[in-house]
């Protein structure tokens, strides 16, 4: 597929550090409305490539394209947020000493600049907002507790609310069932299905059966490029991955 | 826009504070000025200087907290701009006294007379007119936070860091200042102050007058603050606090939130440095060492950092009790205040005032849950959260946030 009608396009993208490649010629495309799942073995460079694509880490080489035309690589953290992409990391990143109510507030979608959020009041349509997310993640009865009071589990959808609340175009999720209870890991699945049908998602996960659980295309990452894509069975049946994933 | 801003500021339990200032602001110049002598309700015009010294302290802690407490960004500098908006109400100061200086030169301080300077400098011009201090206390502070917070923020220099170069920064102007090619009097720095305003600066109402003043610029910074941190805004800094590249990746520039809440709080500090200096008679070099900085964070941790009423308590009450110490047992002061901040540290992390408030939730808990043993239908919720309590207080909050990450807890070193 070209880049021009590609939601996020990477093309020979390298990453090291001290001499450690942990993107090697990596290269993706994400069409518009899809949703993918990556997975590979530990340091298969999953994690810097959500990096990568947030602005975190610079590649040394390689060119990172948002909706077919945005250089993701001269853009800082906030500014690829605001162009839309939002990212839910690995370990639940939550605002602890903030109630979730407040934690979803912050990441609504709203100008950002300390000014306007200096004289921000809330407006009936955030509120509405907030409480239809609410309802969403299943925290409508933790509205007021702080964000430190949850569980493990619920950080998790807190976490996946606010990304919503951000109103992306693209969601980067990075291992959303990692301690998760089977029933939750099932339901985040169902989650994640729902969302996927009007943004475009991308999932790194471990958990072969929440994989199998997501049923779409998926990408094999090791040593920080694609080695298969195509569809679980697919991919399951490479030599290669079998190798990779057993070891050798 | 403007109104609902303000509105936001109160509260009852701002309500309660700003009560206790009002009634301080009235009635201290009232006890010095309308109280006769021999009453015993009679107040000192020391005491009165006292106090109003106090409250500058206090005003330079609020800033401290609101970096601090409320952002993360742990200042070990903020003496700096407290010396610097003192240093341009010195230099008004000095232009007052005209040619009643010893050595009588109309225009030069006796400084420069003494150094056989011919010309005011030109960085002197301006500071005759009082406005034009006024302008310089809010601008020199600011502009100097501005850069430096602009350089620092940008590069995302952040914790004990940062702090190190807010040491450097007031260690470098403590040097700078010392000398006397600077025109800046040196080593004795600028004292001998005649009159402010065409008021003398040694009259008991003048005094008064400078005590409300400190008062009421204690008052508006504190309801500035207040709804700064009840504010999205608040919001957001405390996110800053808590996790900071979260918050970028949610698309806040958060140098942008730093610089602002720095510069606001740099203006604060200049502010107060301005009223201290007409009150104690005197700015020099010394008021830029880098352990005058340190003592304001005690001030700030004792009393309750991320409260503002904290700080202008923990500033109030540890310099009542450093004049107390200081007469009494002078040897003893530094021993004291080092083991006060490693029993706060200790026992209280959370300061008095968030100390109190943690345990006011608690209890409160405690009673609707006996009351709901003992057969109420109200059933035990969750404390109900205020945006402008401590971030903090919440002492479940504290358990979890421990075990599972060491981010939510603001860091003592950052």
């Amino acid at each position: 597929m070209a880049r021009a009608t590609s939601l996020l396009y990477l093309d020979g993208v390298s990453v090291s550090f001290d001499g450690f490649k942990a993107l090697n010629e990596l290269s993706l495309i994400i069409a518009p409305g899809e949703m993918r799942a990556i997975i590979g073995p530990n340091g298969a460079g999953k994690t810097t490539m959500m990096d990568v694509i947030t602005g975190k880490t610079r590649p040394d080489t390689g060119e990172v394209f948002f909706n077919g035309a945005i250089d993701l690589t001269g853009e800082d953290e906030a500014s690829i947020a605001e162009l839309g992409i939002g990212r839910k990391f690995q370990k639940p990143t939550v605002f602890e000493s903030h109630t979730v109510w407040d934690n979803l507030e912050l990441a609504l979608k709203a100008p950002r600049g300390p000014f306007s959020t200096l004289f921000h009041v809330i407006a009936q349509s955030e509120k509405k907002r907030i409480d239809h997310l609410l309802d969403l993640i299943r925290l409508g009865s933790k509205r007021h507790e702080l964000a430190a009071n949850l569980s493990h589990g619920q950080k998790q959808w807190l976490e996946i609310g606010m990304l919503l609340a951000q109103d992306p175009k693209l969601l980067l999720v990075d291992e959303p069932a990692a301690g998760m209870t089977d029933a939750e890991t099932a339901e985040t699945a169902e989650l994640l299905k729902d969302i996927a049908k009007d943004h475009s998602v991308v999932v790194v996960e471990h958990d072969m059966v929440f994989v199998r659980s997501l049923d779409v295309k998926v990408t094999v990452l090791h040593e920080g490029s694609v080695l298969a894509e195509g569809s679980l069975d697919h991919v399951s049946a490479d030599e290669r991955v079998v190798e990779v994933y057993l070891g050798r | 826009m403007m109104s609902s801003f303000l509105f936001r500021a109160m509260d009852a339990k701002a309500g309660i504070f700003l009560a206790i200032l009002g009634a301080a602001i009235v009635l201290v110049p009232a006890g010095n000025l309308l109280v006769p002598e021999t009453s015993p309700f009679h107040v000192p015009t020391y005491a009165v200087t006292l106090m109003g010294k106090y409250l500058t302290y206090a005003l330079l802690a609020l800033a401290v907290d609101l970096v601090w407490g409320y952002c993360g960004i742990l200042s070990l500098g903020h003496a700096a701009f407290f010396a610097l908006g003192g240093y341009a109400m010195g230099m008004y100061l000095m232009r007052q006294i005209g040619p009643r200086g010893v050595y009588g030169d109309p225009v030069l301080p006796d400084f420069m007379v003494f150094l056989n300077w011919e010309h005011l400098p030109w960085y002197w011009y301006g500071f005759d007119m009082f406005w034009f201090a006024a302008l310089m206390v809010l601008l020199v502070p600011g502009a100097l936070a501005f850069v430096f917070g602009w350089f620092a923020f940008r590069s995302r220099v952040t914790g004990v860091y940062l702090s190190i170069i807010t040491q450097a920064l007031t260690y470098a102007l403590l040097l700078a200042f010392f000398r006397n090619d600077m025109g800046f009097g040196g080593n004795n720095g600028l004292t001998d102050f005649k009159d402010i305003l065409g008021f003398d600066i040694q009259a008991d109402t003048t005094r008064a007058g400078l005590f409300a003043a400190s008062g009421i610029a204690l008052v508006l910074c504190f309801l500035i603050c207040r709804s700064i941190t009840r504010s999205k805004l608040g919001k957001v800094l405390v996110a800053v606090r808590d996790a900071e590249s979260r918050t970028r990746f949610l698309g806040y520039r958060v140098e942008h939130y730093k610089l602002f809440v720095w510069t606001l709080s740099a203006m604060m500090a200049g502010i107060a440095g301005a009223l201290y200096v007409p009150q104690v008679g005197i700015i020099n070099p010394g008021e830029f060492a880098p352990a005058n900085s340190i003592e304001v964070v005690i001030w700030v941790a004792v009393g309750g950092r991320g409260t503002l009423v904290g700080a202008v308590l923990g500033a109030v009450l540890i310099n009542f009790a450093k004049t107390w110490f200081t007469a009494a047992l002078p040897d003893i002061w530094l021993f004291a205040l080092g083991g006060l901040f490693v029993v706060v540290t200790l026992f209280l992390p959370k300061g008095i005032i968030g100390t109190l408030g943690s345990g006011w939730t608690a209890l409160r808990q405690r009673k609707i849950s006996a009351r709901y043993e003992a057969g109420s239908d109200q059933p035990p919720s969750p404390a109900a959260h205020s945006p402008g309590a401590a971030a903090n207080i919440s002492p479940r909050a504290e358990n979890t946030a421990s075990s599972t990450s060491g981010a939510a807890k603001p860091q003592p070193a950052e």
